[in-house]
């Protein structure tokens, strides 16, 4: 069990991360131009009331205050008020993360199934034209970006052939099922070409294994060979570079969320740095951040319970 | 040991296809070995010895080598080359168990020792969980290895050399072949530690009359372990028979140099004697006998025809036109 005692540190680490991130949005958010007062009173406002505004969220104190409150709320639980819509940023982000969870969760669950069958189908006929097809593709899905394959999938699927709706979230859990099948697939497939790849690769090299031999010398049957010594000792890359994917992934639903206009984190992310919102783009900044790190941690635990080498 | 052959290698060949050309690496090897036998292939590297193992298990390392002829007989009559897969695997690891030169490869470093060992089990006997794992306890107890409960649920980095090779030597036993293939099995263990697995490999044939195939480079391994020596030059077997007739009388040019290269062997110089030249590559076999080129003996016959394999002896059998002894014993 001493192996999973990482287990125990490694939330202790997750801090220097925090400042870090806490440091640069803060300031990055407030080194473009443009003042978050000005965007809630509009063009035809007056100085008063712009100060007014100013000092009621705090904006008039110096940086290095304002970057202590920051902290002090973080300590206190709390990512402060949104200037635009007046509420607890926490608030705002509980009511936007279920559309963003079940995009990351669907797109590697939809990754999985579509990687998994064929990095092994591709690797046990290597050479055949079923390989060569998956190479292809796999090759090919690397080559698209993201928003380019969404609307080619929502011209085919929603417009065409109208199996889809072309935006929005839904209200009931089908509903969300069926606005989430395109987002999903979007990441997904994306996700897949580079799982794929990478799976049929350590595939192939474990086939080759003296490990892989022995096995078969004992006389077990290939299909055994395969799912319990060659699958598992494939697997153990595959998680870590799953995990540094879904990190993408968690930023990449910036870029779906706007094109199918899911009322999710990251729509949330883009309209909070257009309206310089600054509490809402630090608020969900901080959230991908510990998302990240908790994904690798998940990952790391994954390894060491994987393969029994593995000392973190 | 008994006289039925427990396993006949009838002319075995294997090809490798690659380019367009096809390359003739093991040629024609024949032998025999019954109950309880010890029979060791000796050869320098790349003469084929691993090769000739892994082909008749089929489990040669590409697709671009081939079994182009030959028979390997099974006890009960059944020849291992023309076995459909299933048949194979009820093959592999209940009649031919395999061991390797290094288990830390060899073994899947994910999966404990035991469960690797219950898993052949249950495959081969098709009994319960429980049942299988108090079988592989009772084989980690018979290779020695000390604590069996607690050291079955270890994994292979857990292990030193040394019980890394009993756990292979137990995951090859684990359902009671008759015959074992040991491709070099102690050449990357120390020396104590060598003995050690040899003698459990000679315990093991006497109390189980487990037959062993144990192929090294090292003619004193043979000389401690082997009751029958086969020794192969490129891809050929060039003297085959009794270990001792072999060792000490050696008829083939190859053996007798081999001999002489052993440290401490005859005459005491303080250095070691070397056969001079390389053994030659696969794509670039000599014509007749292939070791004429690097041979003291050869003439103008070695490097024209092939030399057969035939009997000098009762029980010794030597491919040279030439060879050793023999016209000194006639002219005596």
């Amino acid at each position: 069990m001493s192996r999973y005692r990482f287990v125990l540190y490694r939330p202790f680490q997750l801090i220097p991360v925090l400042i870090g991130i806490s440091i640069i949005t803060f300031v990055l958010i407030r080194s473009i131009p443009g003042d978050p007062a000005r965007v809630l009173l509009g063009p035809r406002t007056t100085e008063s009331a712009l100060a007014r505004v100013r000092e009621q969220f705090g904006l008039d104190e110096p940086l290095w205050l304002q970057y202590f409150y920051f902290v002090k709320n973080l300590f206190k639980g709390e990512l402060g008020k949104s200037i635009l819509y007046k509420v607890d940023v926490l608030k705002l982000i509980a009511t936007r993360i279920e559309p963003t969870l079940v995009l990351v969760i669907g797109s590697v669950l939809l990754a999985l199934l579509i990687a998994t069958p064929m990095a092994a189908i591709a690797a046990r006929r290597r050479g055949s034209w079923a390989d060569h097809l998956i190479r292809i593709i796999s090759t090919a899905g690397l080559g698209f970006p993201a928003f380019w394959l969404a609307i080619m999938l929502i011209l085919l699927f929603s417009v065409q052939l109208g199996w889809f709706p072309v935006t929005g979230y839904g209200r009931t859990f089908w509903e969300k099922v069926h606005h989430m099948t395109l987002p999903c697939l979007t990441t997904g497939l994306a996700l897949a070409a580079v799982l794929t790849r990478n799976l049929r690769a350590s595939i192939l090299a474990e086939l080759q294994s003296d490990q892989a031999t022995a096995a078969r010398a004992r006389g077990l049957p290939e299909n055994v060979v395969f799912w319990r010594h060659v699958v598992p000792n494939s697997l153990v890359p595959t998680v870590n570079l799953l995990a540094v994917n879904i990190g993408w992934l968690i930023s990449g639903s910036v870029v779906i969320e706007t094109v199918f206009a899911i009322p999710g984190m990251g729509q949330l992310l883009i309209r909070g740095i257009f309206t310089r919102d600054y509490m809402v783009v630090q608020g969900v900044a901080m959230v991908f951040a510990c998302a990240t790190v908790l994904v690798n941690f998940l990952a790391d635990i994954l390894t060491v319970t994987i393969d029994p080498r593995v000392k973190l | 040991m008994t006289d039925a052959p427990i396993l006949t290698v009838n002319n075995l060949s294997v090809a490798y296809e690659g380019g367009g050309t096809s390359h003739t690496i093991i040629d024609g090897v024949s032998f025999t070995l019954r109950r309880g036998e010890i029979l060791g292939i000796v050869g320098e590297s790349g003469s084929g010895k691993s090769m000739t193992c892994r082909a008749l298990m089929r489990l040669l390392p590409s697709s671009r080598l081939r079994v182009t002829g030959g028979s390997v007989w099974l006890e009960d009559g059944r020849d291992v080359l023309s076995l459909s897969q299933g048949e194979l695997t009820q093959v592999r690891g209940r009649r031919i168990g395999m061991i390797f030169q290094n288990p830390a490869s060899h073994l899947d470093p994910v999966m404990s020792i035991g469960r690797q060992i219950a898993e052949s089990i249950r495959h081969h006997r098709k009994i319960g969980r429980k049942e299988a794992w108090a079988r592989m306890l009772d084989i980690l107890r018979q290779v020695g290895i000390p604590d069996p409960e607690s050291r079955a649920n270890a994994y292979t980095h857990e292990f030193s050399g040394g019980m890394r090779q009993r756990a292979m030597i137990a995951v090859a036993l684990a359902c009671d072949p008759d015959i074992l293939i040991a491709d070099e099995p102690t050449t990357a263990l120390d020396v104590t530690v060598q003995a050690q697995i040899l003698r459990l490999l000679q315990q093991l044939r006497d109390e189980r009359g487990l037959s062993i195939i144990f192929i090294t480079h090292d003619l004193g391994v043979v000389y401690q372990l082997c009751d029958t020596v086969a020794v192969m030059y490129a891809g050929r077997l060039c003297e085959y028979g009794a270990m001792h007739e072999v060792i000490h009388r050696p008829r083939h040019h190859y053996t007798a140099g081999l001999v002489a290269c052993q440290p401490g062997s005859e005459g005491g110089t303080g250095r070691v004697h070397t056969i001079p030249g390389q053994p030659p590559s696969p794509g670039d076999m000599p014509p007749g006998c292939r070791f004429h080129p690097r041979c003291g003996a050869a003439d103008a016959l070695c490097a024209a025809r092939q030399p057969p394999l035939r009997e000098t002896h009762e029980g010794h059998a030597c491919a040279c036109h030439h060879p050793v002894g023999i016209e000194a014993e006639a002219e005596a």
